[in-house]
């Protein structure tokens, strides 16, 4: 039996995304568009962003990872959609703080369903993984030419 | 455990895995409120109290600097370090201790063999040769010794069991290549290479061959000259020692060519503004105050494995490997990486539609350590057409009992992924 930890963990929201991950797909007319490294699992993800009139108008990434940061980039993009950066900054700034345990309670005005992650702050190894996709997000909005890597 | 005396030496095939058992306080605690099963052994092994003993013995009572003291602390720490060497000497089967280089590890001793006798020995157009199983530490020193001089980096194919492919491998070997470099035991696949057959093409054509021994000490007899090989390196903390200590035999008739490695104390006969002569073997490699607490623990390490019988470790852990690799065939969805027919210790596996790093945290959490990743082999990966792999790695001290702990934890990956 698996325990209330890992319940905690691997919930059921996130293994749906794991396994069903929205906005799986490259967009072609992107004009923002970063990889992400994580190169201690091997997850590998290339987010691709179409920004117009201030605001994030689609998203989609494509690539392999964990269960964790395949759902953190799906739950991710369908936050993102119709956000400002100043928006996205905000939303990352609330998850990072969430997943790195530096609140005790998720921001969930901010965050939104993103709050399921609250259990990653038990596994500090994992947060990487939770926060691969958002690190890319960054690095395509400031369009950085250099692949991101969370080592 | 006693050092045994030779009427008890009969009795080695008898190997008592609870009392080795015993030895390691490390495997005797709870993870996540679970008996600790420790499964990652090829990463880093842990030690027995015997050299956890010898460390604080010769911190508590014979620590000084070695070979410059005249006084008594001195004598003693520079006969336990040259001790050491000795040991090391035996275990690896080499004819003398000048030819046993004490430094970091494996990859220090792969890039002091570049950087020594690769830059003396290898020129433009010239080529070395590796395998696709290779470890990245017998790959980035050579990809940089063939930078700097445009040599290239010759790299001998797998097959899908994760074994070289002889025949590719053999026409490799060609009028330009300088070195041969392989790992002797495969740290992501557990292949154990048929080195001495490799390493009699390489001598047929003249060329030297160096083994990566570091996944071989722990578990197989090794013996430098029976394989007639001219480089071997392995890593203490792997076989049990302390981390940061290490070996590396050359052949002496190679290691009296071979220019120095670093400048500093110790590797020098004498000094002056205008010329620097350097020592004898195999203080000429080994500059600046070595890890002295180190060797001695390595050589603590030796003892112990002695004391056991390499044949004793080897003939167990083929039985556990067996059994292993049948429990986890059992297991759905679960494709083996790496299947070779000569195999040691490791069990790299993947779960179908479930990424390492989940299982690796699932595992955790049920108090099982395993390794996820590309174990710094990422060229075997991609050969296989994976991201990562979980790696059980067995050791002396792993039981039938471990591997059927693996097996239910892994239903309960299976659950959780369902």
């Amino acid at each position: 039996m698996a325990s209330d930890e890992l319940r905690e963990l691997y919930q059921e929201v996130i293994l749906d995304h794991s396994k069903n991950p929205k906005n799986f797909k490259e967009l072609d007319d992107a004009s923002h568009q970063s990889q992400g490294h994580n190169p201690l699992c091997g997850d590998r993800l290339t987010l691709y962003l179409t920004v117009a009139d201030g605001a994030i108008q689609d998203v989609g990434f494509k690539g392999a990872g964990c269960a964790i940061s395949t759902a953190s980039a799906s739950m991710m993009t369908e936050a993102l959609k119709g956000k400002t950066e100043a928006e996205a900054d905000a939303i990352f700034g609330a998850f990072h703080d969430l997943v790195a345990g530096k609140v005790a309670e998720a921001d969930s005005d901010v965050l939104g369903k993103l709050a399921v992650f609250g259990g990653v702050r038990d596994y500090p190894v994992r947060v990487k993984c939770a926060t691969l996709a958002w690190h890319t997000l960054r690095a395509a909005l400031v369009k950085t030419e250099e692949a991101v890597s969370t080592e | 455990m006693t050092v045994s005396s030779s009427a008890e030496v009969s009795t080695k095939r008898d190997f008592d895995v609870d009392r080795v058992r015993a030895d390691f306080p490390g495997l005797h605690q709870t993870v996540h409120e679970k008996p600790l099963v420790f499964l990652d052994s090829a990463a880093s092994a842990q030690k027995p109290q015997q050299v956890i003993d010898a460390l604080s013995h010769f911190y508590a009572h014979d620590y000084a600097n070695i070979h410059r003291g005249v006084h008594e602390l001195s004598q003693r720490a520079t006969k336990a370090y040259e001790s050491a060497r000795l040991k090391v000497q035996r275990f690896l089967g080499a004819p003398s201790e000048r030819e046993v280089i004490f430094l970091r590890g494996t990859t220090e001793g792969i890039n002091l063999v570049a950087q020594t006798y690769g830059r003396a020995n290898v020129s433009e157009g010239d080529e070395v040769l590796i395998t696709t199983m290779e470890h990245h530490s017998n790959i980035v020193p050579w990809q940089m010794l063939c930078e700097e001089k445009g040599a290239r980096l010759m790299v001998g194919p797998i097959n899908d069991r994760g074994e070289i492919e002889m025949d590719a491998f053999e026409e490799l070997i060609g009028p330009r290549t300088k070195l041969v470099a392989l790992g002797h035991v495969s740290n992501a696949l557990g292949t154990v290479n048929p080195v001495k057959e490799i390493i009699g093409l390489a001598h047929e054509r003249g060329i030297p061959v160096l083994l990566d021994g570091a996944q071989a000490a722990p578990h197989l007899r090794l013996d430098v000259v029976d394989l007639d090989c001219d480089f071997y390196t392995v890593s203490g903390h792997k076989m049990f020692g302390p981390s940061g200590i290490g070996a590396l035999y050359v052949r002496e008739s190679i290691l009296e060519k071979m220019p120095p490695y670093q400048g500093g104390g110790d590797m020098i006969s004498s000094v002056s503004f205008e010329k620097t002569t350097y020592n004898r073997l195999p203080f000429r490699f080994e500059a600046g105050t070595p890890n002295i607490a180190g060797a001695v623990g390595l050589g603590a390490a030796i003892d112990y494995l002695n004391e056991l019988g390499m044949e004793s470790i080897a003939a167990y852990e083929e039985e556990l490997l067996d059994y292993g690799t049948e429990a986890l065939r059992a297991v759905p969805g679960l494709r083996t990486i790496g299947e070779a027919g000569h195999k040691a210790s490791v069990l790299s596996f993947v779960l179908e539609g479930i990424h390492p790093h989940d299982i690796g945290t699932i595992l955790d959490q049920e108090g099982i350590a395993v390794r996820t990743g590309h174990h710094c082999a990422q060229p075997v990966m991609d050969r296989f057409g994976v991201p990562a792999t979980a790696r059980a790695s067995l050791a002396l001290y792993n039981t039938r009992a471990d591997i059927d702990r693996l097996v239910q934890a892994l239903d309960i990956v299976r659950e959780v992924f369902g």
